[in-house]
């Protein structure tokens, strides 16, 4: 057997077993033949469902891992840790099970992603040899047969191999062992040879001198740009994501990926968005070939506009848009959508910039404080019993008189989606103090019963 | 144009020859006015200068919350067209609040910046894309060249921008002293409410002051805050606490609040 899934390794089965021992152990376990070819297939179009999703630079790393260069990439989606918690997720949606690792080297991300306790490993800048000493040595790509031998010589830890003389090891199991340790400690380079999308829509410049010049560098883009718009143009398509791969002279490649909300093919705007990213560029001892690629195209339509007899047209910010969502990453792009719910902190949801207008909005029966506090702040206060506005309140070491206040509004759980919330209450006052300042205040419970909540108070807002 | 300038023609000419002087000849500046006639005729050109920046400072303990500032600035840009950028590097607005001023959260885009100078970049992007209603940021520091900038920016593209002035701490306010290349500074302190017949918090009230305008003079104010179309009410001085202002038709949302609290 060459691969058994989580429930018959639960009943003891490995890869390895010879299928009629295990056949005779659970005479009803389903056997599938391999198929090393549509694995293959299946490999491939999940990285290119990375490709589209996270990162230019992807490969595959068979059999059954990918291989993914994210530098430049993690900020669009919150950060390394986000990024991988995000991919796991997204993998496990769609029925795989998988190991992620990050970390400067291709054969030390290689190494964890396999043979690393967690299922999410971040290793910082600098502390690759500490991890990787306590793994096993199959997790550096060697060749069976110089496990086998170096297993029989008693080492069995990267740790010790490493710190053995080179000579003897090459002498005797040639010069794979310490290639392999040079990659992944980092010592030595390996390209990541990206896949490449079945028929994509892509310009290639090739230079006979190599360039690094950030003027340069702009100019080639300007002129590469508007050949890419052309091949759009005929297929009617726009472009979502656009990767430029710059390969320099030491065999290295570098990656500008940006991202538009609405498919684009304005020669202008994409230069724009390509010429920001200029600065992140690395062009070593230089530039010798630059590709355009348009990794994600889309349709594009055309849209009849309104016209200006009937109404104004609002102006288009979806370049706008792009431009921020390049810089600050798409997360931090939002609008705030209404949600249906009694609790304040939950009566909203992000929403992204150009999401279609839904039909829901606030009520507006109170009013409602211009800045929410992050998480409610314990005060105290002294009010009557059981629906009465506080007399006074201490919030952050002062004592506030309250003067006027309105209130209560009663606010509850959201009973219908959480048992828990069922006998939860909450009741809101604004409250003015003496000095003109207002306050949206409210006692955890109803005042009268212990179940509704603390009856503590707090500060939940400040009003303008 | 307020009643003032037109009285002085000699006035008016030079203003003009001053801002051909400053490079403004080819674009006829227009300005958004407050529908005060109090606060507008302190104003050059009779409301606040779009294609311009415009500094707003909460007064007191609002340096730091910022909640009179969002206010008074959601109320400027409700009365706007189109779409409002809002950059924030803490996410503390509240969409309902901005839509009872006026600002309905469909049209509000919210940019949360990791850094001060990331702040100012989006600002300055916003305000050089031109299709926009209006540009708010939360700024701390806000030098002279950083401000000129946005201020160059707003001016090519007849954008309005506007800095809400906003600390962590107390102390760090005393930057608000140093001189920037905005167009109008405001500060805005919040005031005891309208005094009501009936238990209850009144329509808030502000003291406006106009700390700096651009060829115009200070000014203090004071005002009923916005109502639910982003508008100010002018107040007198109310020192009977009864007496209610001339413009209560302006506010019908007030009179049926009182009515709520009567039954309540």
């Amino acid at each position: 057997m060459l691969s058994v899934d989580l429930a018959a390794r639960r009943l003891g089965l490995r890869p390895g077993t010879p299928v009629a021992k295990a056949q005779a152990l659970y005479p009803d376990l389903v056997l599938m033949d391999a198929d090393p070819e549509g694995d293959r297939q299946g490999l491939e179009k999940l990285a290119l469902w990375f490709q589209h999703r996270i990162s230019p630079l992807v490969a595959t790393d068979p059999p059954d891992g990918l291989v993914l260069n994210t530098t430049g990439a993690d900020h669009l989606h919150g950060g390394e840790c986000t990024m991988l918690t995000d991919m796991i997720h997204r993998l496990s949606s769609s029925g795989f099970r998988a190991k992620v690792a990050i970390a400067e080297t291709w054969g030390a991300a290689h190494a964890l992603a396999r043979y690393g306790q967690a299922s999410l490993t971040i290793v910082p800048q600098g502390d690759v040899a500490s991890v990787l000493s306590d793994l096993p040595i199959e997790a550096l790509r060697l060749p069976p047969r110089s496990i086998e031998g170096l297993i029989a010589l008693g080492v069995s830890r990267i740790g010790p191999l490493a710190a053995m003389p080179r000579a003897p090891l090459t002498l005797r199991f040639g010069p794979d062992i310490a290639r392999r340790l040079d990659q992944a400690f980092g010592r030595v380079n390996e390209a990541i040879i990206p896949i490449r999308p079945v028929d994509p829509v892509q310009v290639v410049r090739n230079f006979a001198e190599p360039i690094a010049a950030a003027e340069t560098i702009a100019r080639s883009i300007g002129k590469l740009v508007p050949v890419l718009c052309k091949k759009l143009d005929e297929r009617g398509q726009g472009v979502r994501r656009l990767d430029l791969l710059l390969n320099r002279v030491d065999s290295r490649t570098e990656a500008v990926r940006v991202a538009t909300a609405t498919p684009v093919r304005d020669i202008k705007r994409l230069t724009r968005l390509l010429c920001e990213k200029i600065e992140t560029i690395d062009p070593g001892f230089g530039i010798e070939r630059m590709v355009l690629i348009a990794t994600l195209a889309e349709p594009m339509d055309r849209r009849q506009t309104v016209s200006s007899l009937i109404e104004e047209e609002e102006s288009d910010v979806s370049d706008l848009i792009d431009t921020l969502a390049n810089r600050v990453g798409t997360h931090a792009l939002y609008r705030f959508a209404a949600v249906e719910s009694d609790l304040p902190e939950r009566s909203f949801c992000r929403v992204s910039a150009l999401a279609p207008e839904e039909g829901k909005d606030w009520p507006d029966h109170w009013p409602r404080p211009t800045r929410l506090l992050p998480r409610p702040e314990p005060v105290q206060a002294m009010a009557e019993l059981p629906d009465q506005p506080p007399l006074f309140f201490i919030w952050r070491g002062v004592r506030r008189k309250v003067k006027c206040a309105d209130g209560p509004e009663r606010v509850f759980g959201e009973w219908w989606k959480d048992d828990t919330e069922l006998t939860i209450a909450r009741d809101y006052f604004r409250v003015e103090d003496t000095s003109g300042e207002r306050f949206w205040l409210y006692r955890a419970g109803d005042g009268e019963h212990g179940e509704t909540g603390s009856q503590a108070w707090f500060l939940h807002g400040i009003f303008g | 144009m307020s009643a003032s300038s037109n009285t002085k023609p000699a006035l008016e000419t030079l203003r003009a020859a001053i801002s051909r002087l400053e490079g403004h000849t080819n674009r006829r500046r227009s300005v958004l006015p407050f529908g005060v006639k109090e606060i507008d005729s302190r104003l050059p050109g009779g409301g606040l200068a779009l294609g311009a920046l415009h500094e707003v400072v909460g007064g007191g303990n609002d340096a730091l919350h910022g909640a009179a500032a969002g206010q008074f600035v959601a109320g400027i840009a409700a009365r706007t067209r189109g779409k409002v950028l809002w950059i924030v590097t803490r996410q503390d607005v509240f969409g309902p609040a901005l839509k009872q001023a006026g600002l309905s959260g469909r049209r509000v885009i919210y940019v949360e910046a990791a850094s001060e100078a990331d702040v100012l970049s989006c600002f300055e992007e916003g305000l050089r894309h031109g299709g926009l209603g209006a540009v708010v940021a939360d700024v701390a520091r806000l030098s002279m060249t950083a401000s000129r900038r946005l201020q160059l920016a707003a001016e090519t593209s007849g954008a309005l921008g506007l800095a809400i002035r906003r600390w962590r701490r107390q102390t760090e306010a005393a930057d608000f002293g140093q001189p920037t290349a905005s167009a109008t500074r405001w500060r805005v302190s919040v005031l005891p409410s309208v005094g009501l017949p009936v238990p209850g918090v009144g329509r808030p009230r502000w003291l406006l002051e106009l700390i700096r305008a651009r060829a115009g003079e200070c000014a203090d104010f004071e005002v009923e805050a916005c109502d639910a179309k982003g508008r100010l009410a002018y107040s007198r001085c109310l020192a009977g606490g009864l007496a209610l202002p001339a413009a209560l038709a302006n506010r019908p949302d007030q009179e049926t609040a009182g009515a709520r609290r009567a039954s309540a």
